[in-house]
């Protein structure tokens, strides 16, 4: 079926099976490669992107669900050179490790930090228990979150 | 070759075969333009070279070696790899140290094959102690030399010249003149044969700050490619038929329905059956498409591992596996009072977030092949022998890649991508799903460590510890005891089984520590004193000490809901000392906070090194309380993340850490040792708290007893 795909703010036309998976759209047709595959049933987070605004498990998606959509991916988050406040955390933070978990994890911060900018470590941790960070560093991660939510949301318009 | 008699590296590392390097000189500057190339010889090679009457091999007998381009950028070769560790930018701080260049004007070229020197491989905390080292001798070395060329060019001596910020000044005349301006319109080599003066840890301007990571902002905006990210041009994707048990033969396949798909290639070569298609999804359906017919033999299960570790002790023994002092059958004797224990560690996976993915092109006989690997020459040793050719044919890729802790040695993925690349006569990728990585990948040694012990006044009268399987990294005690047996006993492994993050130093330190604090138990005694009582060790003593009061030790009161437990050792020549805090809740333990104490000598980077040790600290706690494969018959019972529980946001404790720098001392690895005092501290506060003592990890397998054992 042909489907159009709105993401990063960019409209693709595709023609694909309807059961596909988002996260292999993303990847191997668009050259997005930003949403990583970690374990193909929902449970570490890597493959996390916005639809809507909403952190949603792109390896458990069906492009179809996506189709018409608002998708943010890693890569839509700068504007330009500007890194979205919650990037800007996790580098000064130094917030990762071998990094390959940090896409997902910056979008399930952005989406929290979207509903509830100001959260306690309580609601951090609730929020991103869904996310794996195998090399261990939750404590920096959490570090970023609060560091980003200090930021004044008037700075970057996240557009997501 | 240290690293080679390591028993532990001999056990895991199959292939350690040196090669030599033979990119000439000329191909240098081919690649990175003119300017000056330094190199350093080790001092094995540089003894063969100074008895070489001046006829010099530059291409075969380097150890590592740096660039320094027109335009005064600085290119470092090293054959390590990057893996979350953070050695790109702690190697690349000890250059811009010796060398007297912003961090910023260096680039790391590292883990490839063709461009970057031997190296046996990323592993067993080595990086630091000898890289960093050889990388400060190559950078002081391009220093002395750039200073030696400003001195011809002014007709001055070298004494009166100074290196700062990527130039050469002469204080005196004023006179500056940049690295590049030295260097431009040159095609310089300068070989480096002896030990150039280094810069003392306690003057380093650079080294032993918290240089930010080099290549963060690539993490952050998805830019930075892992193998799996990669394509090239006309790319297949590829998928392997597996076995339904290990040691499985291929009885019978038939891969007619897959051939008819379009665009399809089956391959089947001895037991490998595998496909490639032109995109994700006909690779899967292709894969499904094949009826493949395995033959597998009756293999032993999880229920029997700790019998069946015991009775198959493989014959063949190093020397080097048993250590024994004094007399522990006299000492028996005297021993005022005696214990015999017994610990188990089960067999856990190393999850890697990325795992195993290779990129394989074929350009006549010569073959490129990206992939996620530890050891980049040892997977261009396993494809020579898999396609029979020559090494000199193979370029092996290793860009940063989605972590490994010691569970991307080998190169698996790299060969399967290759040989399905070979048919299908175009570059294929193929990227193991979390279930493959679960399944074929390897696995940390699960074993069993016996250890029997006596004392007398509070101190150690003997030692026996007997390790079956699980390996001797760690094995030998830091406590004072004259009479003393421990010896590794290897078995033949149920499971496919090799390196992990502190190797066996995991499982030796946890029924040590545990033991230990038994013995403390036994003697009324408080565990830190009984510790100290018998530890002479300075170093190790001030790591406990530092922990304790970090953690606020003396004050510490138990109770039925909280406890607290301390563990440390010497493990890679770093000391720790971790102190645990658990809280016990209607049977739920959940470690609330941690202190840990280190001394891993003159510190490199003080923000990457906190890094490493928090995360030590957490992925330590998941084999300590709940990692472990389940196994039946040669098949893994959990081979997802919903069924093997790694530690989450919410597992993750309050992590204090004291860095113990020692600027007097040399600079250790830091990533494994960290690790090592989390199990036996958390053991040990669990029974603090419960008076339960668990033996065998992980310690919560079957959640908490609900009496003494």
């Amino acid at each position: 079926m042909a489907l159009t795909l709105l993401v990063n703010g960019k409209e693709h036309n595709l023609e694909v099976s309807p059961e596909e998976i988002l996260l292999y759209v993303l990847r191997d047709r668009l050259d997005l490669t930003g949403a990583k595959y970690g374990c193909g049933e929902g449970q570490c987070g890597a493959c996390t992107v916005l639809i809507d605004g909403s952190a949603v498990r792109s390896c458990r998606t069906q492009v179809s669900a996506a189709a018409g959509k608002k998708i943010t991916t890693i890569e839509g988050l700068a504007r330009g050179d500007t890194l979205h406040p919650v990037q800007k955390a996790f580098v000064q933070a130094e917030a990762l490790q071998c990094g390959y978990c940090t896409p997902g994890m910056i979008l399930s911060a952005v989406a929290l930090l979207d509903h509830t900018p100001k959260p306690t470590g309580k609601q951090i941790v609730r929020y991103m228990d869904g996310n794996i960070c195998r090399c261990g560093t939750y404590e920096r991660i959490i570090e970023a979150v609060r560091f980003a939510a200090t930021f004044s949301r008037s700075k970057h318009e996240s557009g997501v | 070759m240290k690293a080679a008699s390591d028993p532990e590296l001999q056990q895991h590392q199959r292939i350690l075969r040196l090669h030599r390097f033979d990119l000439g000189r000329r191909d240098f500057f081919k690649v990175l333009g003119g300017g000056l190339v330094v190199c350093v010889a080790s001092g094995r090679l540089a003894a063969q070279e100074s008895g070489d009457g001046g006829r010099r091999q530059v291409s075969e007998t380097l150890d590592s070696w740096l660039h320094i381009g027109e335009t005064g950028q600085v290119t470092v070769f090293t054959g390590k790899v990057e893996v979350g560790q953070n050695i790109r930018t702690s190697l690349a701080q000890q250059v811009s140290e010796e060398l007297r260049v912003p961090v910023s004007t260096i680039t790391m070229v590292m883990g490839d094959t063709d461009l970057t020197p031997y190296d046996m491989g990323t592993f067993g905390s080595r990086s630091t102690p000898q890289m960093g080292t050889q990388l400060r001798k190559v950078a002081a070395s391009a220093r002395a030399v750039l200073t030696q060329m400003a001195a011809e060019r002014w007709h001055t001596d070298e004494a009166n010249l100074l290196a700062a910020e990527g130039t050469i000044r002469d204080p005196k005349s004023r006179r500056v003149i940049s690295y590049a301006d030295l260097t431009r319109g040159q095609k310089l080599t300068k070989v480096v044969f002896n030990d150039p003066p280094e810069t003392s840890a306690d003057k380093w301007k650079v080294a032993g700050t918290s240089t930010p990571k080099k290549n963060a902002q690539d993490f952050v905006t998805g830019a930075h490619k892992y193998v799996s990210d990669l394509s090239v041009p006309g790319m297949l994707f590829g998928k392997v038929v597996r076995p339904n048990a290990f040691h499985a033969n291929l009885a019978s396949c038939d891969g007619s329905q897959a051939e008819k798909m379009p665009g399809v290639t089956v391959v089947r070569d001895g037991d490998f059956v595998g496909v490639a298609a032109e995109d994700r999804g006909t690779a899967e359906r292709a894969a499904a498409a094949v009826r493949a017919q395995w033959n597998a033999p009756a293999q032993p299960s999880e229920s029997e591992l700790f019998d069946y570790l015991k009775t198959h002790e493989q014959k063949e023994k190093d020397p080097d596996d048993e250590i024994i002092k004094g007399s522990v059958e006299e000492a028996r004797v005297w021993a005022a009072k005696t214990l015999q224990q017994t610990y188990t560690v089960a067999y856990i996976a190393h999850v890697p977030l990325e795992p195993r993915a290779a990129v394989a092109e074929w350009k006549g006989s010569k073959l490129t092949v990206w992939t996620g690997t530890q050891r980049p020459f040892g997977v261009r040793s396993e494809l020579a022998q898999a396609f029979h050719i020559s090494e000199d044919d193979i370029r092996v890729i290793m860009p940063d890649t989605g972590s490994a802790y010691g569970g991307k040695h080998t190169g698996e993925a790299a060969v399967e991508a290759a040989r399905l690349a070979k048919t299908a006569g175009k570059p294929v990728k193929l990227t193991w799903t979390r279930e493959e990585e679960f399944t074929w990948a390897y696995f940390r040694p699960a074993g069993v460590i016996e250890v029997r012990s006596g004392v007398k006044d509070g101190t150690l009268a003997f030692w026996e510890f007997d390790n079956y399987n699980s390996g001797p990294s760690g094995m030998s005690t830091p406590y004072e005891v004259a009479n003393q047996r421990v010896a590794f006993h290897p078995s033949d492994a149920p499971l496919r089984q090799g390196s992990y993050r502190s190797l066996a130093a995991a499982a030796n330190h946890f029924a040590r520590e545990s033991h230990m604090d038994e013995l403390a138990h036994e003697l009324k005694m408080d565990p830190l004193e009984f510790r100290m009582k018998n530890l002479k060790d300075e170093r190790l003593r001030a790591v406990f000490q530092a922990a304790a009061d970090k953690f606020g030790w003396a004050k510490a009161k138990n109770s039925p809901s909280q406890g607290f437990g301390i563990a440390g050792g010497i493990e890679k020549g770093g000391r720790v000392a971790t102190v645990a805090e658990v809280s016990i809740s209607r049977g739920e333990v959940k470690v609330v906070r941690v202190a840990e104490a280190f001394d891993c000598g003159a510190v490199v980077n003080p923000q990457g090194l906190r890094n490493q040790i928090a995360g030590a600290v957490v992925q330590g706690l998941g084999g300590a309380l709940f990692e472990a494969i389940h196994f039946e018959n040669g098949r893994i019972l959990n081979p997802h993340l919903a069924e093997y529980r790694v530690p989450r946001f919410s597992d993750a404790p309050q992590i204090d850490v004291v860095l113990v720098d020692r600027k007097d001392q040399p600079s250790m690895g830091a990533g494994e040792t960290p690790l090592v005092g989390i199990a036996p501290a958390v053991a040990n506060a669990i029974f603090n708290a419960s008076g339960i003592r668990l033996r065998s990890m992980p310690l919560l397998a079957r959640g908490l007893p609900s009496k003494a054992t």
